[in-house]
This record gives structure tokens, C-alpha cells and sequence, in this order.
């Protein structure tokens, strides 16, 4: 136990090693990741921006392990999870990562309870301890009366509460947010928010991925990606980190360039 | 996750869209239905023949001599020696003549009453019993005297009172009525009950060859029919010498036969019909492609959230199933009660008693024939749905 965790400390929770991943479209090859390399550690609050195109999604994507690189490596807990199949990846996302989505993504034929489960249903968590843990991860977000509820019963705000309870539920390493304000107006956007913001404070690594520089204002750290290429890694607040212009691609590049 | 929460949800998808679901069950219920109704019809007409044939007499070997290929000819003495000879297997012999033309009766002529000449143990043999008078007795065939027994049907139609001691004539002869059956069949023309017995001896002078050629034998009880058959087919060889001369047939090898011919009628019957559970089964895989991809972004989340390519294959395989097993049900429940309306119709059509009865083992069969159907036909689509790439299914609308 002791071991394990003085490595975890020694080695960043997440490690891009010059990853690329290209598509094939048509004649042409394009370059959606070209040759990434950063590492997070544990309990970071991390934003990654970028424009559409920018290759944020297929960064996210990647470090999400629902696809895997072209080349490169990528470590999760120091362990290369860019050559593992489809049920492997599958194994690690439910250990490993808590997903919130800017569609919040819950099943709409199952209760908000039943969402939050799942999971933990596929993690193989008995039905009691199921049930407890998925409750209490409901009451962390605000939400235990509304267990019953489907998630066409409840708002926006909510909805995204539970998916933010789904992700907890598992009581996963690291918390990737895609665009989880995008759905949401400015308030409910500001306290989903504050939401991530308790979560590292309480000790959880958060990867938030978004276009928008007010967002990703709230982390830590801001990783900004243009073109499949890493164009800032350092602290929010400092400049170079946030570019006003953010309507217009062209004024960015030369702000940056 | 395990089976039963996906048996649960399962349940719970087809409840939320009962039209669709019944739609799709629809072939499987219908192809299960009619395995059931044609495997009862089947059960039902092999007990109805059964009780037919145990009416003749399932003890019973019919010898018919064609005399084929010899000029030899068995008397009936030889034939009674055959029975002396086995006691430990056959019990009793009758000639049975038949003899044509009609019988006449004062002023009427019975066409379809059957003549037969017989020997003194024809009604033991066929267990017929006399209701009135007396049957036909040794001395009447050793003395060739003209008398005759005659059936409820002709009793009845034919003769006011009494009619023992009245006559009739049977080619032109006057025959004295010396006995009445018991009711045998249901004392219409066209049963056993239209029907005259006379001494074989008379018989035979008046039929063709003016020879004898069917004898009625009757095994001591079920199990010796086959050793019965040996000894007379035996003994027949010894008289003949050749094996064309004769036919033995016991009736229970008839029986056999016949229910063999059912049974192959039924199984081809039973096969056209279950074409029907193997539409049903493309029906289910056809809504099946139609839910995957309806639910593609299901999937996807399910993906994301860590299920494997087996748990996603599984949900679907076991949606399938359950989908076909509760059509399987409803084809159970719907066959027998089919089952039921099709006894009351032949009930009332045919006037005979027959019962289509579902086999328990028809039932499970077609049952696990319906499950089977679902998983096999639910599988493609499902395997489908588990190799989906989860960004992609992610971001399907």
C-alpha cells in the first residue's frame, strides 16, 4: 500500500510522451495531435483550451481512453495504456477516469439512481454497497431526493449535477470535464463550476477541456493546444495564458506566434 | 453486470414499447402456436387410432392365403392343428369368408351389410358378445346348417319384434336368425353393427375360389404376438413350402405402421410450421438492428463508463431472448387454447371424441426452440452494438 503510493507521488497521474494521432481523410493526412507531450500530476486542476480543430477533442479523447494514439505513449498511473484493446481501455475507464459531458449524457429510460450506479455496475460492485455509494455520491451534488427521478424530470443544472455524481461515484483518479458548462446557462454554468473547483480542493485531479478562456480561468493550470501542437503549458491568471480575441482564430495565432 | 439486472432491464425495454414488442414477438407466437396445435392434433389422432385398433384386437394376426405358386391348399383342420400345436402362444383360429351380394330380408335387400363366414371363436376372438339367442356353434359348421347372427343395426332396421327365429336369404338361401350382438359400434349402416355372420363352411362354398382364404388367429396376450406370428408363419412354410403363398400381418405391427406414417406426417407438419419461428426469429433481429441503433448513444455512455464489449453483447443477447421467450409464452398459452377449440370443432364435425392434446414435451421444446431463436438472431445485432467505438457512438444523434 505504502509502495504504491510513494509511486503514484513519483510519477504524474498522466504522462503524454510525444503522442500523434492522424487521420486519413481522403488523400490527405491530417495531423489532429502532433507530437503532445505534458504530464499532470495528482490533485491538479488542469484546463485544457483550444479551438475547435485545435485537437482538444482528440487530446481529451485520448487522455479519456476511449481512442488510442498513432504514436507515442501514454502513461495513466504509469502504466502505457496506448497499445491496450478495446476492453482493457473499457476496464481502465471505469477505474480510472470520471467522465462529465457537456450533454450530460445520462440513459434516459434509467432514474437518476440507476445512472449514477452504472459504473459501479460495471466496476462489479454488489447491488447494497451499489446503492450506498451511488447515494452518497448523489448527496455530494445536492441531489438525494431526486433519486427517483428521471432525467427528463429534472433541468439542466441537475442533470449535469448527476453526471457529476456519476463520475464520482466510482471514485475514479481523474475527473475529465468536456465542456461540462457548454449546455448550461451563465449561472448553473458558474455552479457547476465552483462544483469542480470543491472537488480539487477536496483532493481530486480535474482535466477540464474547453474553448472558452473564462472557463478554463478557473483552473490551476492551462494547457492551450492550436493546431495539434501544445502553443502554452503554465498558470492561469498569468498573460499568454488567456488571449482576448478568442472569436478570432487569426489574431490569437499572432498573439501567441 | 450480471444477468439478472440485464433480464431486468430487458423486461423493463419491452414493457415501454408493448406494440412493438408484440409485433416482434408476433412470428414467434404464431410459429409456437401452430407447433403446439399439429404436435396435439398428432398426439390425438395416434390415441384415436390406438383406441380404433385396440377395438379389432391388438392380439390378432390376419393370415391371407393367395396360394401363390403352389398348388397346395391348407384345409381348415390344418389351420386349427396350428393352434393345437402352439397353445403357449396362440390361443384361437376363425376362418373368416366374406361373401357377396346382398341379404334379403321380406321385402328389402340389405347392399351394405357384410357377409361373414366364421368359425365358433370369431366373437371370443373380436370379444363381440350376443345379445339375444345364441352365436354360431360347432355343430352348425360341422352340419353346414343355414343359420346366421346378425348385428344391432340390422336387428333393428329390419325386423319388428323378435327377429330370432325369422329368417332372411343370403344368395337366394333362407338362413334362420338364430342370435343378436350386443351394440359393437354406434348401430349405423356404416358401422360394425350392419353385419351378418354365417358358418364358414356355407361361406366358403358360395365365395369365388370356394376355398378359404383368411384366417383371424389370436395371440394368448400381447406380448406373445410376435412368437405367435413365428409359429404360424412356421408353420404355414411347412405346408407351403414357399413364402409367397401367404401373408401374416399382426395387427399391432399395423398399428405400428400406421402410427409411424402419423408421426412422419406430424414431424413434416411440425417443420413447415417451425419455418414460421425462424421468420419470427429474423423479425426480432430485425427490431434488434432497428434498437441498436436507436441507441447507439447508449451504448456509447455505457462504453465510456467502463462496460466491455461482452456486456454490451449481453444485453442485447439477453433483450432478444427475453423478447422471444415471453413470445414463446404467449404462443403456449395461445396453442393451447387453439388446442381446445380445435377439439370442440372436430368434436362437432366428425362426431368422434378426438382430443388435441399439447405434448408437455411439444411445450418445452417449443419453448426452448423460441429462446434459442432469439439469442441465435439476436446475436448479430448485438455483437454489432458491442463492437461500436465509443467516441463515435458518443457523439451519434
Amino acid at each position: 500500500m505504502n509502495g504504491e503510493t510513494s509511486l503514484a507521488q513519483a510519477a504524474p497521474l498522466i504522462e503524454f510522451r510525444d503522442i500523434y494521432k492522424l487521420y486519413q481523410m481522403g488523400e490527405e493526412t491530417v495531423h489532429a495531435v502532433d507530437g503532445v507531450s505534458f504530464s499532470i500530476q495528482k490533485g491538479e486542476f488542469v484546463a485544457i483550451v483550444g479551438q475547435s480543430g485545435s485537437g482538444k477533442s482528440t487530446c481529451m479523447n485520448i487522455i479519456g481512453c476511449l481512442d488510442i494514439p498513432t504514436s507515442g505513449q501514454y502513461l495513466l498511473e504509469g502504466v502505457d495504456v496506448s497499445r491496450m484493446d478495446d476492453d482493457q481501455l473499457a476496464a481502465i475507464r471505469n477505474r480510472t477516469l470520471g467522465f462529465i459531458f457537456q450533454q450530460y449524457n445520462l440513459i434516459p429510460k434509467l432514474n437518476v439512481l440507476e445512472n449514477v450506479e452504472l459504473p459501479l455496475l460495471y466496476a462489479g460492485v454488489r447491488a447494497g454497497e451499489r446503492t450506498e455509494r451511488a447515494k452518497a455520491a448523489l448527496s455530494r451534488v445536492g441531489l438525494s431526493a431526486k433519486f427517483k427521478n428521471y432525467p427528463s424530470q429534472l433541468s439542466g443544472g441537475q442533470q449535469q449535477r448527476v453526471s457529476i455524481a456519476r463520475a464520482l461515484a466510482g471514485n475514479p483518479s481523474v475527473i475529465l470535464a468536456d465542456e461540462p458548462t457548454g449546455a448550461l446557462d451563465s449561472k448553473t454554468g458558474r455552479e457547476v463550476l465552483h462544483f469542480l473547483e470543491d472537488l480539487h480542493q477536496s483532493g481530486n485531479t480535474i482535466v477540464l477541456i474547453t474553448h472558452d478562456n473564462g472557463i478554463a480561468a478557473h483552473a490551476q493550470r492551462i494547457i492551450r493546444l492550436e493546431d495539434g501542437k501544445v502553443v502554452y503549458d503554465g498558470p492561469s491568471g498569468v498573460r499568454g495564458s488567456v488571449v482576448q480575441a478568442d472569436e478570432t482564430p487569426s489574431g490569437e495565432k499572432e498573439g501567441t506566434a | 453486470m450480471n444477468f439478472l439486472q440485464c433480464f431486468r432491464l430487458a423486461l423493463k425495454g419491452i414493457w415501454s414499447s408493448k406494440v412493438r414488442s408484440l409485433l416482434t414477438m408476433l412470428g414467434i407466437i404464431i410459429g409456437v402456436s401452430a407447433v403446439i396445435v399439429i404436435v396435439g392434433l398428432g398426439n390425438g389422432i395416434q390415441v384415436y387410432m390406438t383406441e380404433q385398433f385396440a377395438s379389432l384386437g391388438t392380439t390378432t394376426l390376419t393370415v391371407n392365403i393367395s396360394g401363390r405358386g403352389t398348388s397346395r391348399n391348407a384345409s381348415d383342420e390344418e389351420m386349427y392343428q396350428i393352434v393345437a400345436d402352439n397353445p403357449e402362444v396362440l390361443s384361437a383360429v376363425t376362418p373368416t369368408v366374406s361373401v357377396s351380394g346382398g341379404v334379403k330380408i321380406g321385402r328389402d335387400t340389405l347392399y351394405t351389410a357384410s357377409i361373414t363366414g366364421v368359425g365358433e371363436d370369431y366373437l371370443d376372438i373380436h370379444g363381440y358378445t350376443v345379445a339375444q339367442g345364441r352365436g354360431i356353434q360347432y355343430v352348425d359348421i360341422l352340419r353346414r346348417q343355414k343359420v346366421c347372427v346378425i348385428g344391432t343395426y340390422v336387428a333393428q332396421n329390419y325386423f319388428t319384434g323378435d327377429p330370432v327365429g325369422q329368417t332372411l336369404k343370403i344368395s337366394g338361401n333362407p338362413y334362420t336368425v338364430v342370435g343378436v350382438l350386443d351394440e359393437i359400434g354406434d348401430s349405423t349402416e356404416y358401422s360394425t353393427d350392419n353385419m351378418v355372420l354365417i358358418p364358414y363352411t356355407n361361406a366358403a362354398k358360395m365365395s369365388f375360389m370356394g376355398t378359404i382364404s383368411s384366417y383371424t388367429f389370436t395371440a394368448v396376450d400381447e406380448n406373445s404376438v410376435q412368437p405367435a406370428k413365428s409359429a404360424v408363419e412356421n408353420a404355414l412354410y411347412n405346408i407351403y413350402g414357399d413364402e409367397d403363398a401367404y401373408t401374416v400381418v399382426a395387427m399391432s405391427e399395423m398399428l405400428d405402421m400406421m402410427t409411424e406414417m402419423v408421426n412422419i406426417v406430424i414431424t413434416i407438419l411440425a417443420a413447415i410450421a417451425a419455418i414460421s419461428l425462424v421468420v419470427g426469429g429474423i423479425g426480432i433481429m430485425n427490431i434488434m438492428l432497428v434498437s441498436v441503433s436507436e441507441r447507439t448513444r447508449e451504448i456509447g455512455i455505457r462504453k465510456s463508463l467502463g462496460a466491455r464489449r461482452r456486456d454490451i453483447l449481453w444485453q442485447f443477447v439477453i433483450e432478444a431472448g427475453t423478447t422471444s421467450a415471453i413470445g414463446g409464452l404467449l404462443g403456449i398459452g395461445f396453442g393451447e387454447a387453439l388446442s381446445s377449440v380445435a377439439t370442440a370443432i372436430i368434436a362437432a364435425l366428425l362426431e368422434e371424441s378426438m382430443q388435441v392434446v399439447p405434448t408437455a414435451g411439444s411445450i418445452l421444446m417449443a419453448f426452448g426452440i423460441s429462446v434459442a431463436i432469439g439469442v441465435i438472431f439476436g446475436y448479430l445485432p448485438a455483437r454489432k452494438a458491442a463492437r461500436l467505438n465509443p467516441i463515435d457512438a458518443l457523439h451519434y444523434d
